[in-house]
């Protein structure tokens, strides 16, 4: 039982279906979850979270969160502070990429390499966090603290 | 002033847990940008829920096509509680079932039977867009993306 994190992060992304940043946010969260992190992360369905799905709203108080954003917007880490508890870190995914230096992601449906690049520029940064925030909060539910994304 | 331009907003849960959830994602693209440009526009749920002012209006101008990945229907609550018509709900899983053969898998890529029952979905759904937004409202338009 001791090698199983006692924690779990959870992720949560916009999706937003509007702009092709919205679907890194997406790609990145499931490459954290699939690939990267599989073992120490969740993710959060945004829209059930803002309907009212009481079992996200649950986990989202008890363990922390990263949220991830496509756009200045920044619905994820509202709704996830409006309905649940202060994200432990926030992604906006324009801003990774201006840090970057990369191209601009288009596409929406099918991103083109620089949305691809994005993708993997949010995922490694979101896996940095996930490890980072398992560190420091080992077996206990922490909220209200920022990370370093954004 | 009355708004000569009728347009149906499509709102995908576009859910991330499950295919589903991608299908719906995906058919809303289907039919925003492949089958009907010029009477669609696509909605992002979680701008609408967040009360972007924007994405509010767009639903209190326009009838909604709400398309959710299960049955909670979170897609077609939203646009209710924003203030919007919703004027057909379609269950991507109620489609599933008319199309047992495409059986969707792959939330970050759908597979090929997935795309498909989007494209199914979709095509299935623009019956309704044409009733709402009748198709002699888009002559003139001269094809291009509204």
């Amino acid at each position: 039982m001791d090698s199983l994190p006692k924690v779990k992060v959870g992720i949560v992304a916009c999706s937003g279906e509007e702009l092709p940043e919205g679907t890194v946010s997406r790609l990145a969260a499931l490459r954290v979850l699939h690939e990267l992190r599989p073992h120490e992360t969740v993710t959060l369905c945004l829209p059930l979270f803002l309907a009212g799905g009481e079992s996200e709203r649950a986990f989202a108080r008890v363990h922390p969160t990263i949220t991830v954003d496509g756009c200045d917007l920044r619905c994820a880490a509202r709704a996830t502070e409006m309905y649940s508890a202060t994200p432990a870190a926030s992604i906006v995914v324009n801003d990774l990429v201006a840090e970057g230096g990369l191209g601009k992601p288009e596409g929406r449906r099918r991103l083109n390499e620089a949305g691809r690049q994005a993708v993997d520029a949010t995922a490694a940064h979101v896996a940095a966090l996930v490890d980072e925030l398992l560190n420091r909060t080992p077996g206990a539910a922490t909220s209200g603290e920022q990370g370093s994304g954004k | 002033m009355s708004d000569i331009r009728r347009k149906v907003a499509i709102v995908p849960c576009s859910g991330i847990g499950k295919p589903y959830g991608t299908v719906s994602r995906e058919a809303g693209y289907d039919l925003c940008e492949d089958l009907r440009p010029d009477t669609t526009e696509l909605v992002a749920l979680s701008r609408l829920v967040m009360g972007d002012e924007t994405a509010r209006q767009t639903v209190a101008k326009f009838p909604a096509i709400a398309i959710d990945g299960c049955k909670l229907m979170c897609a077609a609550k939203m646009v209710r509680q924003s203030g919007g018509t919703v004027a057909q709900e379609v269950a991507v899983l109620d489609v599933y079932r008319h199309h047992k053969d495409l059986k969707p898998e792959g939330i970050a890529e759908l597979n090929d039977a997935g795309l498909q029952l989007a494209r199914v979905l979709a095509e299935e759904v623009t019956e309704k867009i044409d009733e709402l937004a009748p198709p002699d409202t888009r002559r003139g338009e001269g094809g291009s993306h509204g």
